[in-house]
């Protein structure tokens, strides 16, 4: 292994080009947490608002997430950034990849949630309200909770598919990881070997965010809890 | 407060249909603080219905419900009359994701906005008197059916009910935890809860009820001392259903 990367120059390219790939990686990161945050924000609130809003709000989530989740992530970053100028609309690079991916995110996270929504018995509604709790009280307090725990492990699935799906923000240029790679390779024509050090990078990030959120997971576990 | 005499419960001409299908024909009866009537009858005659509209959670299509002074079925305060009625059902209903004692700290702090320390005081001490203070910070996975129905008992006693509703609650028990949770009912009735119960243990009808009442049909065929139920019930019908009772689920208490 050690003699394949001499051999191929790929430490001499990742050496050289560490700051440059690091800022690219740092892109990246920030981009997938600022993402997973609002994305699972804006993913409860539409599952809540799907589920328990009056038929109005529960048609526009509904049209939202199916429209999302039923055409492809980069033609959605094309429209944000190729096809909205047309209309005098213009965003940065770096505001479309923000935009967009927190779009998609939002509708994946409401439907992970919704799914741990319905998985509520409806003997727990009956017992709440049973005490007096209203409504709103019994989503908030009792059928919410389960959910966001029931959830967890679809979310942190989500992580890993957005910390990878952000690569495509190099199709509209942000300084993502990939964006990065593409810049480096284009100076010194290593493709091969800029690319294969990007996956690495890649799959590094990947492997260690899985056993963080192992743990966070393990911590969060409480029994009769999948 | 007005009349003395009046009754804790009274219902009266309980109507109910889902879609055309007719569960609740005309039921009158009504308890007084302090008495115990069980409600038998075959399945899908609408006793849990009847229950259902004591809390409205199901809305009656006719009739009146009277807790005291107040009218259930047009009240405008519905949240405020659940908190003076207990539920415990078949299915426990506990919150999986709290603990025994958060479980019925649950309803003292949110619905009752009672102070944290006070709720937790209250809650335990309910939770011993179902004799589960070994299982304060378990979760509902971990406890047996047993220990979940009488968490769901602690946790509707916790808002200190005027009257328990209890729907078939040993029904889904391993034959040897019944024992345990109609124990607890039997003590919260020698303590003077008023209670009105749907079961087929004719042993705790019979030790602990001051009326059985026998539905069919969405009505009441009979309604008399456990004693006289018993011993010489009047109509053909409810002494045809204690003879299958008997196959069923052996004599009660003897
Ligand atoms: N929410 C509902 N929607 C439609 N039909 C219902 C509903 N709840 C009850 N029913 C019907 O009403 C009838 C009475 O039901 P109910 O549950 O009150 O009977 P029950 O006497 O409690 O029976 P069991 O002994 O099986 O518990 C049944 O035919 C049932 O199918
Ligand atoms: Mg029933």
């Amino acid at each position: 292994m050690l003699e394949f990367l001499t051999e191929f120059m790929i430490i001499d390219i990742f050496v050289s080009n560490f700051g440059r790939l690091m800022s690219g990686l740092r892109f990246t990161l920030t981009l997938t947490f600022v993402v997973m945050f609002f994305g699972t924000i804006f993913g409860v609130l539409l599952a809540l608002g799907r589920s328990y809003g009056i038929k109005p709000i529960s048609w526009v989530c509904t049209a939202y997430i199916e429209l999302i989740r039923g055409t492809p992530m980069l033609a959605q970053l094309f429209i944000l950034y190729f096809a909205l100028p047309a209309y005098g609309i213009r965003f940065s690079a770096v505001t479309v990849a923000y935009l967009g991916f927190t779009i998609n995110c939002a509708a994946y996270q409401a439907e992970y949630t919704r799914g741990s929504l319905e998985s509520v018995g409806a003997d727990q509604y009956k017992s709440a309200y049973s005490l007096g709790m209203k409504r709103w009280q019994t989503i908030l307090f009792v059928v919410l909770p389960q959910a966001i725990r029931w959830s967890i492990p679809a979310w942190t699935n989500e992580f890993i598919y957005i910390l990878k799906y952000t690569s495509l923000a190099y199709i509209i240029g942000a300084p993502d990881l990939m964006t990065q790679g593409k810049f480096i390779a284009s100076r010194n024509y290593q493709f091969f070997r800029v690319y294969f050090i990007a996956a690495i990078i890649y799959l590094v990030i990947v492997l260690i965010s899985t056993w963080i959120i192992d743990k966070i997971e393990a911590k969060f576990k409480i029994p009769g809890f999948g | 407060m007005g009349d003395e005499d009046r009754p804790l419960l009274n219902i009266k001409e309980l109507k109910k249909s889902f879609g055309d299908n007719l569960v609740l024909d005309g039921i009158s009866f009504s308890l007084d603080t302090g008495q115990n009537k069980v409600i038998i009858g075959p399945s899908g005659t609408g006793k849990s219905t009847v229950l259902n509209c004591v809390n409205r959670l199901v809305v009656p299509d006719g009739g009146e419900i009277w807790l005291e002074d107040t009218e259930i079925v047009s009240c405008d305060n519905i949240n405020e009359v659940r908190q003076e009625i207990g539920y415990v059902f078949q299915g426990f209903g506990l919150f999986h994701h709290l603990t025994a004692l958060k479980n019925v700290m649950l309803g003292l702090t949110r619905v009752k906005k009672v102070p944290k320390k006070e709720a937790k005081e209250k809650a335990i001490a309910k939770l011993e008197r179902v004799g589960l203070l070994d299982v304060l910070e378990s979760y509902p996975a971990q406890l047996s059916g047993g220990q979940k129905q009488r968490v769901a008992i602690a946790r509707a006693l916790a808002m200190e009910p005027k009257l328990m509703l209890f729907d078939e609650p040993t029904s889904a028990l391993d034959p040897e935890l019944i024992g345990e949770v109609l124990n607890v009912m039997r003590k919260l009735a020698e303590e003077g809860m008023t209670m009105l119960v749907v079961t087929h243990e004719m042993g705790f009808a019979r030790a602990v009820s001051d009326e059985i009442i026998f539905m069919e049909k969405g009505r009441i065929v009979e309604k008399s001392s456990p004693e006289k139920m018993f011993e010489q019930p009047e109509n053909p019908r409810t002494r045809e259903f204690l003879f299958k009772l008997d196959e069923l689920y052996g004599k009660g208490g003897e």
